[in-house]
Formats: structure tokens, sequence, C-alpha cells
């Protein structure tokens, strides 16, 4: 078991050349049958794990991972986290995920590098800012912090945005201050040594492609090292969904598309908080190094390649420059792509399927770095109670048949658009 | 991404609007599993890893809706052809 992080930790190993760490978690070989079963080792996955383990004393957990653990999305997104959303079934689920984050590197002894530096929603005319009063009045009587900048308030933070732009000048912005970024691999690292040392087995390289089912509901999945079985199966494969879920006659309202995201060269500090453009589809921050991190649209077909083309590149740095003109000839260093489960309302799904013992988790969307630690604790208590978690009531799989969407841009059935 | 419009040639995909999957049919609303038929066709995909049939209209040229077969795993395009021509000959897959 992993010993305990912390500056005495620290020092001891300075002091003998860092020879004392050993693997933050084991290695382990799969056991014929668990308790619980967990596809796919990516943030939710991991976190579902831990809290099975943590809240409802589970010891018996195995999360099986095709590749890597953090090789999917939870190590591929710029790293935003806020609570600041509109709809009345999302701000509680997000502000129980906001609070955990609060919390979370003293809970799983791991540095996370979670940073609270806020996160500014610009607005650039009339309807834009009464759209953002409203979703901040919303925030607000949900017991959400928001705050309305105005323009003055705006130019002290961001001295060098430009606010004389003819067609979009910033008018003011939603700045929620509890918002910000976490190093997201960290998070993945931290919940796999923390699901560990609780008797969790993390399983890599291990592909789940079949799902074995008897009268009684799921029975164990078929993987790339052989068989396992348990009757309580979650999925929580992100981009992956639909293919897995697939693989028990199911078919979702869920389609798989690719997002970009950047980043430049290393600067000294510009970008003092979260910044999203109101005039087209951009987001900013500045990583502790000092390289900003940034994105923008979807590419907007579907798609399982991890990489994608080039014009989203170009309409993501002309955005950038477009708000900050002193970006023009900053280098950019790196791009890449990872794929989203995009659902029909932009809304992410935690719920029972039609197999009995099959639980999903999906849905994500472009959405889902910020939720994984409240996404891992209410698909916990989803696998352990079989009753859905008090915040995530409202997703459920059947919304879409019923009418009970949660359509955050009101962009109707087309999961590009969200 | 470059899609062979069968009028214009070879175009940069920048010059069309995805729509999205085109195999899905508008089930008849005076059918008895009328309300099933729509959540599936409204809602569901079968978001296929491989060879996927899309709709793209080109809108930066001839105006025309296409379907588009495309390799989800790596965008390779094997080709395109009017809409107008599959939803005639009532083809569904
Ligand atoms: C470029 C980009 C930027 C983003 N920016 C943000 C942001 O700023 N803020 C935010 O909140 N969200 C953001 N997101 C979204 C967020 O990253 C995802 O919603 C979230 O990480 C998805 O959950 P996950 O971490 O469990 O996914 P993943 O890490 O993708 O985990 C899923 C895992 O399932 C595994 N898997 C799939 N199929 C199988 C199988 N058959 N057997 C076994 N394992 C399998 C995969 O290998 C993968 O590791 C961004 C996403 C991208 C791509
Ligand atoms: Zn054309």
């Amino acid at each position: 078991m992993a010993s305990r992080y912390s500056i005495f930790s620290l020092l001891r190993e300075s002091l003998r050349g860092h020879r004392g760490w050993t693997p933050a978690w084991r290695d382990p070989e799969p056991r014929p049958a668990y308790d619980f079963i967990v596809v796919g080792g990516g943030g939710h996955g991991l976190a579902t794990a831990y809290y099975l383990a943590k809240n409802h004393g589970a010891r018996n957990v195995a999360v099986l991972e095709k590749g890597y653990i953090g090789g999917g999305n939870v190590g591929r997104n710029t790293t935003i986290i806020r609570s600041n959303y509109l709809m009345p079934g999302n701000i509680p689920f997000y502000e129980h995920s906001l609070k955990l984050w609060e919390g979370l590197e003293q809970d799983i002894n791991y540095n996370a590098m979670i940073s609270q530096r806020g996160v500014l929603n610009l607005f650039h005319n009339d309807s834009q800012r009464d759209q953002c009063v409203r979703r901040g009045n919303a925030m607000h009587l949900h017991g959400v912090d928001g705050e309305l900048l105005n323009r003055e308030q705006v130019r002290k933070l961001l001295p060098m945005a430009d606010f004389d732009n003819a067609r979009f000048p910033i008018m003011g912005g939603l700045m929620q201050r509890r918002g910000g970024t976490v190093r997201h691999d960290a998070v993945a690292w931290g919940f796999a040594r923390a699901a560990d040392s609780l008797g969790v087995d993390i399983i890599q390289n291990c592909e789940v492609i079949g799902i074995r089912q008897d009268d009684n509901g799921v029975m164990g999945v078929e993987t790339t090292r052989g068989f396992i079985a348990s009757r309580r199966i979650g999925m929580a494969c992100a981009g992956n969904t639909s293919r897995v879920a697939s693989l028990a006659g199911l078919r979702l309202p869920i389609e798989s598309h690719l997002l970009q995201a950047f980043v430049s060269e290393g600067l000294k500090p510009l970008v003092p908080c979260v910044i999203t453009f109101g005039a087209g589809h951009f987001y900013i921050s500045q990583s502790d190094k000092g390289g900003l991190v940034f994105g923008g649209s979807i590419d907007m077909y579907n798609s399982y390649a991890q990489r994608g083309n080039l014009p989203v590149v170009e309409e993501v740095c002309e955005e950038g420059v477009a708000l900050f003109p002193c970006l023009s000839r900053v280098r950019m260093l790196r791009s890449w792509g990872g794929i989203m489960d995009m659902s029909m309302d932009g809304s992410p799904i935690i719920d029972r399927t039609a197999v009995d013992g099959l639980y999903l988790n999906a849905g994500w969307c472009y959405g889902g770095f910020k939720a994984t630690p409240a996404s891992g604790w209410c698909f916990a208590h989803l696998l352990a109670t079989d009753q859905p978690h008090d915040v995530a009531r409202a997703y459920r799989l059947d919304r879409f048949a019923t009418g009970r969407l949660i359509d955050e841009n009101g962009s109707g059935a087309h999961p590009n658009r969200h | 991404m470059r899609i062979p419009c069968p009028h214009c040639g070879p175009r940069t995909h920048e010059e069309f609007t995805y729509y999205g999957d085109a195999t899905v049919r508008r089930p008849s609303s005076s059918s008895p599993d009328a309300v099933a038929a729509f959540y599936d066709y409204v809602y569901t995909r079968d978001n296929p890893f491989g060879l996927h049939r899309e709709l793209w209209f080109h809108q930066g040229g001839c105006h025309e809706w296409l379907v588009v077969e495309r390799d989800t795993r790596n965008h390779a395009i094997k080709g395109a052809v009017p809409a107008r021509d599959v939803f005639k000959a009532g083809e569904s897959k």
C-alpha cells in the first residue's frame, strides 16, 4: 500500500536521492470475479471506483482500461472547472462537483494543482448581457457564487484585450471566482492511487470486447485478458460509449465527436483566470509553466480519430487574436484531439439501462472534466444502491423519450451544436 | 478533408455544412408505434466506428445536399452522391 505523501516524505526522499518512492498503484492480474466492474479508466471510471470503496465500503472492485489510465479525455482536456450553469437539473450537480474539488487534494492525498483562479465569460452585446444576468441569477438561487463585472472591471483584469473591436466590443463579463483549473493527469493518477490503496484493482491493457448476459441480467465481460464475472457493471467509456454499449445491444442518444486543444510556448503571466470569448467559441487560460492553454468548437462531424482538421486550428487562433491582438506572434507548440460522447441535449446520463445490473455514465460532451468527482460520487451511489443520487436525478436515459431534456443551449437534437 | 462533390469536384470541407447521420428516416406519424419510432428517429444513432453515411450541404458551392460515405476512424472519404438520388431510390441504408 502506498505511503502518505507529505512535506516530510518529500524531504526524506530528497535527502536520499529519491530512491525510496514506490509505484503509486499496483498492477494486479484480473481476478475471475468482482462485486463491481467499472469499464473505462478515465477520470470518471477511477473516481467511481474510489467512491465505491470509500463511500460504500466496496472491497472487491475492478477498473478495466483498454489502454493506460489517463490516455483518454481525462488527459486531453483544457482542465477548466466551474459550476456556472443555467438549468435546474445541472446546477446542483456541478456545484456538488466544485465542492468536491475544493476538498479533493486532502481527501485523496494528491497534489492536483487545483487553482480557483476564476472563470470569466465575456459578453459583447445587450442580449448576451441579459443572458449572463439570467444565468448569474439562476446560480444565486442555487447558492452558487457569480458576479457581474462591468467593462472597467474587466479592463483592469485584462488590459491586453481588444476593447475597441467595432463588431464585438467587450461590455463586461460574468465571473465565477470559485471556478478555475486543475492539473488533469494528476486527477487520473490521484484517484487511481487512492482507489488502489482501498483495494481497487486497476487493470490496464484490458479491453472489454463483449458483455455476457443471462435471464437475470448482466453476468460479466469478455476482455482481451479473458472473461471476468460481475453482476454490477458500470460503463464510463466517454467517446467510446456507443461501441461498448452496443456490446449489450443498446443504441444510445449519443454521437462521438472530436475536440482539439492547443498549447503555446511559455510566457510571463498574462492571462489571470479562465476567459471565454462570447463573440465566437474560444476559451483560454495559462498553465503554471506559462503556456497558454486554449480551445474552441468541436470539429462538427462524427469522428473516432483522435486528431482534428486544420480549419478549426485556424478558426481558434483567429478568435484568440481577435480577443487578444498581442497573441498574434506567439508560437503554438502543440495541439491534439480527443473523442467526446456528445449527447442529444448536451447534458450527461447517469442511469440504469435496459439490462439489469448494467449502468451507464455518458454524454459528457466537452464539459465532463469538471464533473469528474461528482460523476464518480453519483455513479458509485447508483451502482451500490441501484438508486439515483439526489443531485444526478435529472440525468435519466429516458428523458429523451419523455421530453424532460436538459438543453442548456436550446439547440435541439443536434449533438454537434451543443 | 476534401469532399468530392459530384458537381464541383473535390472541395475542402470548409465549404460544406454538416448535418449528420443520413440513414435515419422520418417514420409515419400514423403508425401504431409512432412514439417509439419518433424517439429513435430524433435521438438514437448507430454512431459507427468505421463507415458512416452522412449529410453535407455544399453551402459554398452548388447548394446540393450530398450523402457522403466517410470512415470515422481516419476521416477517409469513400464517395459522395446527391442526396436526392439516395432518397428517391427509397434506399434506407
Ligand atoms: C480537447 C478537450 C478539451 C476538453 N476541455 C474540457 C474542459 O476544459 N473542462 C471540462 O470540464 N471538460 C473538458 N473536456 C471534456 C472531458 O475531458 C471529458 O468529458 C471527460 O474527461 C470524460 O470522462 P473520462 O475522464 O472518464 O474520459 P476518458 O479519460 O476518455 O476515459 C474513458 C476511458 O474508457 C476507456 N475505454 C473505452 N472503451 C473501452 C473498452 N472497450 N474497454 C476498456 N476501456 C475502454 C478509454 O480508453 C478511456 O481511457 C475536454 C475534452 C477534450 C477532448
Ligand atoms: Zn458542389
